[in-house]
């Protein structure tokens, strides 16, 4: 067995990429309950990918039979119903672990010198998560996916000057038809996943070529041990693969649980009109977008028509979510950690995620005077959380850090 | 290797040129690509007229069809619509229909239709394309005491009223779109051709 390992090792570096990546790759030992979230997103990442596959072996990307097809899964294909649910389930549970992911990347400054690059292969990796997501929900073929899609690719018609021609080159008809779940199909299936793969690999690269943060917000590299090892590092294997088994087991209850028992988690996860086959000709009562993109959609509602043109809502909504790359930049706390942070960034933090779980909110409940209301101010308090970080986090009270992690 | 010395500015004209040179072509390769992705001759073609029979509509009803993928709505408005679509100009965007892309020249007028009685309109919101509801009734529950009879887009709240003219304070930014049609015979419509009645 040895013979064969080192005849590999002479050809591949087999065994320094397991050191390298795992059993040497030391990560700081106080990691915590937030630190799940990043295997996770790899786990249902795999799921996804899996079940995705089973799926496309019985669906069919066609105007007419597309509806047919996913109720076939449904019904006659032995469970098919299973490997679909785990499908529709993983699209909304991909996003309750990035979002978790991402937060805990705030609070703790993971996207802090010198882990800027990793922050922004994250940022893209979520924006084309959520590309993925829109055109995968497109394919089921309801209402809910027809006028999803319709209301999403007009905000690009939205755009001056070239926005009509923009939004038929995405569709590849005048309304969205045949041509267009085609391609979302084919983007949906391989284009996107392919990059997405690309992206997770340059993100664990670039996070492995750093090091990981860990609640402190300390370099555990700053001080090494006789034999050149972190003092504050341990193994990722066997600890944290350990720890993460832990995640997973728990995460899985939580997943199967909604898999077997909610899989529409009460028209959340599935939206009941998407039980309807897509009809050109009518649009459903009350369109919501799925529960995670409303926040965004809200913010698109709460800007008015300016000139006569759509243009500054979708503008905004846009630069809602490509806000998130310049966090590296815009934060110039001399801490890193919510630790040892002062009230002012606690303040705003929370007001954040105040504003971002409402316009959540506000996003699936139709528009009314006093909700446009709402949504107006909680729109400020999120560009707010952004743009002013660069004075609350400089002039905040922050607390000494220490030189080793704490527990 | 040889002992002459290199000359790199000759090296770095050549390298900026064969990189220049693959740029121009990779932009060539990307073309057809993205090309293809436009609406294709079959969905440009199937842009066909069609041709409806006014005597389905009764009075007061809307009668939705297919054209170009898009419904378009067939109404026969009664006298009494017609008489309200005068007494709310104010409140409208662009009552007098000015914006000159959203309808034919031959429907430039108070009722938006050749004839009077029969309003035929895509039924696509100009806010972000959805498909309004037709809520022909006054003054229902839901949409207050102004509502004098129109479109309501569940969507975002863009409201229009029974000339599909957009009223102030919607999302919605214009009317909505009168096709070109022409009358076949007192009863029969084309929809999606006037045979050069607007130019």
């Amino acid at each position: 067995m040895q013979k064969l390992l080192n005849w590999v090792d002479e050809r591949f570096p087999l065994t320094a990429s397991y050191k390298a990546h795992l059993s040497e790759y030391y990560a700081p030992k106080n990691f915590n309950f937030w630190y799940f979230f990043g295997s996770l997103a790899l786990l249902v990442l795999v799921i996804q990918i899996v079940t995705g596959i089973f799926l496309t072996m019985h669906y069919k990307p066609d105007g007419a039979l597309a509806f047919a097809s996913v109720e076939y899964i449904m019904r006659d294909v032995d469970y098919g119903w299973l490997i679909r649910y785990i499908h529709s389930t993983g699209a909304s549970m991909f996003f309750v672990v990035v979002y978790l992911h991402m937060f805990r990347g705030i609070i703790y400054g993971s996207y802090r010198k010198p882990r800027e690059l990793i922050w922004i292969f994250g940022v893209i990796i979520y924006l084309v998560l959520m590309g993925e997501a829109f055109m995968g929900y497109l394919l089921p073929w309801g209402q809910m996916s027809y006028w999803g899609a319709q209301v999403i690719i007009n905000l690009f018609a939205a755009v001056p000057f070239i926005g009509n021609d923009l939004s038929e080159w995405i569709r590849g008809d005048y309304v969205i038809g045949d041509a267009t779940l085609n391609r979302f199909f084919a983007f949906h299936v391989i284009a996107l996943p392919l990059v997405l793969l690309g992206l997770v690999a340059a993100h664990l690269v670039a996070l492995h070529e750093v090091g990981s943060n860990n609640p402190d917000g300390v370099e555990i590299k700053k001080l090494k041990g006789a034999d050149g090892h972190p003092l504050d590092g341990i193994p990722f294997h066997p600890y944290y693969t350990v720890k993460d088994i832990l995640g997973v087991v728990v995460f899985l209850m939580v997943f199967t649980s909604i898999v077997f028992f909610a899989p529409e988690m009460g028209g959340y996860f599935l939206e009941a009109n998407n039980f309807i086959p897509a009809d050109s000709l009518k649009t459903p009562e009350h369109i919501a977008p799925v529960w995670y993109f409303t926040p965004y959609y809200a913010i698109l509602r709460a800007i008015p028509p300016i000139f006569g043109s759509q243009f500054p809502g979708v503008a905004a909504m846009g630069v809602a979510v490509l806000i998130f790359f310049a966090l590296p930049w815009l934060d110039k706390s001399p801490v890193k950690s919510i630790r040892y942070r002062g009230p002012k960034f606690k303040i705003a933090l929370t007001l954040f995620v105040i504003s971002f779980i409402g316009l959540g909110i506000l996003g699936i409940l139709p528009s009314t005077p006093v909700y446009t209301l709402i949504a107006r101010i909680l729109s400020a308090v999120y560009f707010a959380f952004f743009l002013l970080m660069p004075w609350y986090t400089k002039n905040d009270s922050t607390k000494p850090v220490p030189e080793r992690v704490t527990k | 290797m040889s002992n002459l010395s290199v000359d790199t500015s000759k090296r770095r004209f050549l390298v900026t040129m064969t990189s220049a040179v693959g740029g121009v072509a990779a932009l060539g390769v990307v073309t057809p690509f993205v090309m293809s992705m436009l609406p294709s001759a079959r969905a440009k073609a199937a842009g066909a007229p069609i041709e409806v029979d006014l005597s389905k509509v009764e009075p007061g009803m809307q009668l939705a069809v297919e054209w170009r993928g898009k419904p378009v709505w067939v109404v026969n408005r009664t006298k009494e619509m017609l008489d309200l679509l005068s007494k709310h100009d104010a409140k409208l965007t662009d009552a007098a229909s000015e914006n000159t892309s959203q309808q034919p020249e031959y429907c430039k007028n108070p009722t938006r239709s050749i004839k009077p009685q029969y309003l035929i309109v895509v039924g696509i919101c100009t806010h972000l394309g959805c498909s309004p509801s037709y809520r022909s009734e006054v003054a229902p529950a839901d949409l207050g005491p102004d509502w004098v009879g129109g479109w309501f887009c569940p969507c975002h709240g863009s409201r229009f009223d029974l000339a599909a003219r957009v009223f102030n304070g919607s999302p919605a930014p214009t009317n909505l779109v009168i096709p070109p049609h022409k009358y076949l015979s007192d009863t029969r419509v084309l929809i999606g051709d006037d045979q050069g009645a607007a130019a």
